[in-house]
C-alpha cells in the first residue's frame, strides 16, 4: 500500500490502454511513454503492461506503508527516497514509512512510478488506465490526489541489493536541441500546397502549452494551407495523426485522442516516436522528418526487439524474475 | 473514386466518399469491415462515414499485403441490408436544454417549432460509432438543418446533449468539447463500460427522436 502525499491534476494510473475498444469509440489511452512504463515494470518482474502512475505534474510525493519494491523511469529528475538521490531508470526497495519525492524533470516531461505486482485497481474494458474523458478506469475514474491509497496485486517479494539496480543504458530523452520525430504522409498530404508541404517538414514547430493526453497543438512561423478547401466525412484516426484545422497550425493526436475526426491529415507520427513527443516539454522545438513506410516498419520492429532484448537481459541478470516476464517480439 | 492512404505504418484508410453521403456506400463499408475484421492479420476495422480504417500489427504483418487484402475486400463487398433495430430517443428541446435551437432555426429560415418538427420527422441511421465512447454519427438529417459546425468548438458540451453538425445528428455520450449545435437534451445513457454491450446503439440501427 502507498499513500499519495502531494499530487496535482492529471497524474493518473495508466497501463497499455484499450486498443481493442476502438470500435466502441473508446480512446486507446494508456501510458504516453509506453517504453518507460514497460522498463519500470520489467525491472520489477511485472508484465511490461502492468499499471503504474504517470506523473506529469510535479512535485509528486508518495509514502510507502510497507516494504515495497518500486521503480522510477522516464523523465530525468532529482528524485530522492528519504533524501537519497535515485539514478535514472532505477529500481529500489523502500522500507515502511519511506517517502519518494519527485521534483520537476531536468529532461523529459513524464515519469512513471511502478510497483512490484502492479497497481491494483479494477479493470474496465480490459485495462486499468484512467480515461478522464470517458469517465472510467484508474482510481475512481479521476486523477490521483493527496490522501489516495493504492494497493498492489500480489507477487512474492524480491530480494534487493541495498542500493537497488537500474538500466545500463537509460532511455533516451529529448535534450535542449530540436526534437526530431519521424512521420509518414497521410491521406490529405497531396492536397496541401507545395509550400505547406515544404514548411511542414522544413520549419521547426513549437510545442504550445495546449498539449495534453488528447493532443499536442504545435505552432510554426508559416501556417499550412490546402490548395482548395476539402469537406471530409468523419473517419477513424489513430494516435500520431497530425491534423490541420483551418487556422493552419497542426495538432498531433495523442493517447487519449478521439477515435474519429474530420480535419485534413497531413502526416502520421510513427509509433516509436510518440514516446519522444510524450517526453517533449512545452516550448520545445519539434521537427518532423519524412520517412518511407519501409523505414517506419523497420523502426517499429526495432523498438519491439529492444523491449524483448531488455526483458531477456533482466532474465539473465535476475533469474528470479523470469517467470513473471512475458514479452514477445 | 475509392482512395486508400496510409494511417501510419500500421493503419490504412479506405475513403469511398464521392460527394454527398451515400447509404449504399455505407452498407458496403459495413460489409467490408465485417469481412476484413475476420482476417487474422487485421487487428481492427473501424467504419467511418463512407470510409473505413483498418489496423494491423507491423511487427508481424507486411502493410503491402494488407493493402492488397483491403482492395480485394472492397471490390467484393456488397451493399446488403444489415439487421436494424428501431430505437426511440425522447428529447427535451430548446430553452436551457437546447441553447442553439434559435440559431439553427434562423439558419434554416424556420421557426423554432418547425425546426424541432424537422428534427423529429426525420428517420436516422447509425452510420458509424466513434470519436467518444458510444458516440454515433446519425445520417438522415433534414438538409435544411445542415448548419456548418461552430467556428470554435465549445470546451464543454453536457452528456445527453442532442446535437447536429456537418449534416449529421448525434447525442453526447459524455461531457466533452464539441463544435456541433445543441438542440435539446435526452436522459438516455448511450454508453456504460459496465454493460455487457457498452454502446446503446449498433451500426445500422434506426433512430427516431420524439418530444419528451
Amino acid at each position: 500500500m502507498i499513500e499519495i502525499l502531494t499530487s496535482s491534476t492529471l497524474n493518473t494510473i495508466q497501463d497499455f490502454g484499450r486498443p481493442d475498444a476502438i470500435s466502441l469509440g473508446v480512446s486507446r489511452g494508456g501510458a504516453m511513454d509506453r517504453l518507460a512504463l514497460a522498463y519500470g515494470n520489467i525491472l520489477l518482474g511485472n508484465d511490461p503492461d502492468a499499471a503504474g502512475i504517470e506523473v506529469v505534474f510535479f512535485p509528486f510525493r508518495i509514502r510507502f506503508d510497507h516494504a515495497t519494491s518500486f521503480a522510477l523511469t522516464g523523465a530525468r529528475t532529482a528524485a530522492t527516497l528519504d533524501g537519497t538521490p535515485l539514478p535514472p531508470d532505477w529500481a529500489m526497495q523502500a522500507r515502511p514509512g519511506q517517502i519518494l519525492t519527485i521534483p520537476a524533470p531536468t529532461a523529459g516531461a513524464r515519469c512513471y512510478v511502478t510497483l512490484r505486482g502492479g497497481i491494483d485497481v479494477p479493470q474496465v474494458l480490459g485495462s486499468r488506465s484512467t480515461d478522464l474523458k470517458g469517465g472510467f478506469g484508474g482510481l475512481a475514474a479521476r486523477a490521483l490526489r493527496r490522501g489516495d491509497r493504492l494497493q498492489t496485486l500480489p507477487l512474492p517479494p524480491l530480494p534487493f541489493p541495498a542500493t537497488g539496480y537500474g538500466l545500463t543504458c537509460p532511455t533516451p530523452l529529448p535534450d535542449g536541441g530540436d526534437v526530431v520525430v519521424r512521420a509518414l504522409p497521410a491521406a490529405e498530404y497531396a492536397l496541401f500546397t507545395a509550400n505547406s508541404q515544404d514548411h511542414f517538414w522544413g520549419q521547426p514547430w513549437k510545442l504550445t502549452p495546449n498539449a495534453n493526453r488528447m493532443g499536442y497543438r504545435m505552432e510554426g512561423t508559416e501556417t499550412l494551407a490546402l490548395d482548395s478547401p476539402v469537406n471530409l466525412f468523419s473517419h477513424g484516426i489513430l494516435p500520431g495523426t497530425v491534423q490541420v484545422p483551418p487556422a493552419g497550425q497542426p495538432i498531433v493526436q495523442m493517447a487519449d485522442a478521439n477515435t474519429c475526426g474530420g480535419y485534413p491529415k497531413i502526416a502520421t507520427v510513427i509509433e516509436p516516436d510518440l514516446r519522444v513527443l510524450a517526453q517533449t516539454a512545452i516550448g520545445q522545438s519539434v521537427r518532423f522528418i519524412q520517412i518511407t513506410r519501409h523505414e517506419a516498419v523497420e523502426a517499429i520492429r526495432l523498438d519491439a526487439r529492444h523491449l524483448h532484448v531488455l526483458a531477456c537481459g533482466i532474465d539473465t541478470l535476475r533469474p528470479d524474475l523470469a517467470p513473471a516476464i512475458s514479452v514477445t517480439s | 473514386m475509392t482512395r486508400i492512404s496510409m494511417a501510419g505504418a500500421g493503419g490504412l484508410l479506405l475513403d469511398a466518399a464521392d460527394g454527398a453521403f451515400s447509404d449504399q456506400t455505407q452498407r458496403r463499408i459495413w460489409a467490408a469491415a465485417r469481412h476484413i475484421a475476420k482476417h487474422p492479420c487485421v487487428t481492427h476495422a473501424v467504419p467511418g462515414v463512407n470510409n473505413l480504417l483498418v489496423t494491423f500489427d507491423v511487427t508481424v504483418t507486411d502493410p503491402v499485403a494488407v493493402e492488397d487484402l483491403l482492395r480485394e475486400t472492397w471490390a467484393q463487398a456488397t451493399d446488403d441490408p444489415v439487421p436494424s433495430r428501431e430505437i426511440t430517443v425522447p428529447v427535451t428541446y430548446g430553452g436551457t436544454a437546447g441553447e442553439d435551437l434559435a440559431a439553427v432555426a434562423q439558419f434554416a429560415g424556420l421557426t423554432e417549432a418547425e425546426t424541432v418538427a424537422a428534427h423529429v420527422q426525420a428517420t436516422y441511421s447509425v452510420a458509424a460509432i466513434g470519436a467518444m465512447p458510444g458516440f454515433v454519427y446519425l445520417t438522415g438529417l433534414d438538409p435544411r438543418l445542415a448548419m456548418p459546425r461552430r467556428a470554435s468548438p465549445r470546451l464543454k458540451v453536457e452528456q445527453g446533449s442532442v446535437i447536429i453538425g456537418g449534416g449529421h445528428a448525434g447525442i453526447m455520450p459524455c461531457t466533452a468539447p464539441s463544435g456541433w449545435h445543441i438542440l435539446g437534451h435526452t436522459s438516455l445513457s448511450l454508453f456504460d463500460p459496465f454493460r455487457a454491450e457498452p454502446c446503446l446503439f449498433r451500426l445500422g440501427d434506426t433512430i427516431r427522436f420524439v418530444r419528451a
